[in-house]
């Protein structure tokens, strides 16, 4: 790892003028995925900005229609969570599904986000749920995640909280690297206010929604629905741990096997 | 928590042996004249120490390196494996992917704090009686990520699925499992855990 000078501010407008200051800074969030990628030599930031002293990006709060989770939250906390577990299961059984225990106790909602990793789990349920996006200036819906390890975030913006909104019913299901624990693919199916919502994630550049599967649940709320639905495999990712083809076909099994979870 | 340059300091950190941090801290390129040591302040096994150390130094390697706790060990370096598991704040946490800094003020637990008066932990008893080890390479890491599943758990029948779960972040390349998930239920229930 190469060296760097280390900040640990303790509001969200010190984080943002020494990132405005700073020559090639990063946020550090959780750090699971930021500190290996570090020592690999991937990233060789002037500046580590640590947000975990910024008491206003942590907690879950409850509203009539939301749950709002702050950025800095991290995934044992929000699996841990009555609220969450009671308001919305699918998305406290979701971060119960992110690594492992150690993972879970530094890995944070908002650092998932703003990585967008093509296998992470919590993009599917952000474009299932209709969630929001607050950043200090701004609030982000469906155009969140634009590709790659690449989000709507400009540089130096932050996440600060995320608002899910509480939908009918949803779940999640997931295909997983049995090492790494990342989504080979991984569907979650809700049925929101707005209507069915279907968020798929480790199939593409980034999570995405399939428009046909919610249409299909729109008229029919039944894994027979999205059955005969073929995936085409262009644009999917193709590693040694699956094919397109192969990650083609998990999203109609996951996504089957998601419905039926609440059908 | 204080910030400063040392550059004298730092070079002398940096061309000694006896304090290396870790093979890995120091290669090409770095500019060692502008490296800036941080003051930090650790509760490990309840025993307080202040340190200075780069920001990009590993809390594993504070521990291993600085404090001699070489109980905690560093199999793949990557985050794959857990035998570098300890607590910080009771949680557990993998200490080859958290940095030193981060850990500043916080109260950590290692493997050598388990034991008391040289009586082994129930949870280190029951891996011995189970046979959960064979080298003990990542029997550290184990014992750690199980005392804090009990921990988290104890309101709740801890069954053999959630062990297994639960150990998902800690490889070991010799018994198979069975042992050390024999091992982790009856350690639970000899802590006085609904296992």
């Amino acid at each position: 790892m190469h060296n760097f000078a280390y900040h640990r501010p303790e509001t969200l407008s010190e984080a943002r003028e020494i990132f405005a200051g700073a020559a090639d800074p990063l946020f550090l969030a959780g750090g699971q995925t930021l500190i290996p990628t570090l020592k690999q030599r991937l990233r060789q930031p002037s500046d580590v900005i640590d947000l975990a002293r910024i008491a206003d990006l942590r907690g879950i709060s409850i509203g009539k229609e939301s749950i709002t989770i702050g950025a800095m939250t991290c995934h044992a906390d929000v699996t841990a969570s009555a609220d969450v577990r009671r308001l919305i299961p699918a998305l406290g059984h979701l971060a119960g599904e992110v690594g492992d225990p150690a993972v879970r106790s530094c890995g944070t909602l908002g650092g998932a986000l703003a990585n967008s990793d093509p296998a992470a789990d919590y993009p599917a349920a952000v474009l299932a749920l209709g969630a929001t996006i607050h950043t200090p200036d701004r609030t982000i819906a469906d155009d969140f995640f634009t590709g790659l390890f690449e989000t709507a975030l400009a540089p130096g913006e932050l996440i600060v909280k995320v608002s899910f909104p509480i939908p009918k019913r949803a779940a999640y299901q997931k295909f997983r690297n049995p090492a790494s624990r990342y989504a080979v693919v991984g569907v979650c199916v809700a049925e929101t206010a707005s209507g069915i919502r279907v968020g798929v994630t480790g199939a593409g550049a980034c999570a995405f929604r399939q428009a046909e599967m919610e249409a299909a649940l729109s008229a029919s709320f039944t894994p027979e629905a999205i059955t005969g639905i073929a995936i085409s495999e262009e644009d999917l990712n193709s590693d040694l741990h699956a094919t397109a083809a192969y990650r083609a076909h998990l999203i109609g099994v996951m996504a089957a096997r998601a419905v039926s979870a609440i059908a | 928590m204080r910030s400063s340059i040392h550059a004298e300091n730092a070079s002398r950190t940096a061309y000694l042996p006896s304090s290396n941090p870790g093979p890995w801290a120091y290669a090409q390129g770095d500019a060692l004249s502008l490296v800036e040591l941080v003051e930090i302040s650790l509760t490990v096994n309840g025993t307080a120490h202040t340190l200075e150390v780069e920001p990009r130094t590993l809390l594993v390697d504070v521990l291993r390196e600085k404090l001699r706790l070489t109980g905690t060990h560093v199999g793949c370096d990557t985050s794959q494996c857990g035998v570098c598991t300890v607590h910080v704040a009771g949680r557990p946490v993998k200490a080859c992917a958290m940095l030193a800094v981060q850990a500043d003020g916080e109260d950590i637990a290692t493997i050598e704090g388990v034991a008391k008066d040289g009586v082994l932990h129930p949870m280190q008893a029951a891996f011995r009686e189970h046979h959960a080890l064979q080298c003990g390479f990542c029997t550290p890491g184990m014992i750690m990520t199980a005392l804090a599943l009990v921990e988290r758990t104890k309101d709740a029948p801890l069954t053999d699925a959630i062990v297994r779960k639960e150990l998902e972040g800690n490889f070991c390349r010799c018994t198979g499992y069975q042992p050390i998930v024999a091992a982790v239920l009856a350690g639970a229930k000899a802590m006085g855990s609904d296992a």
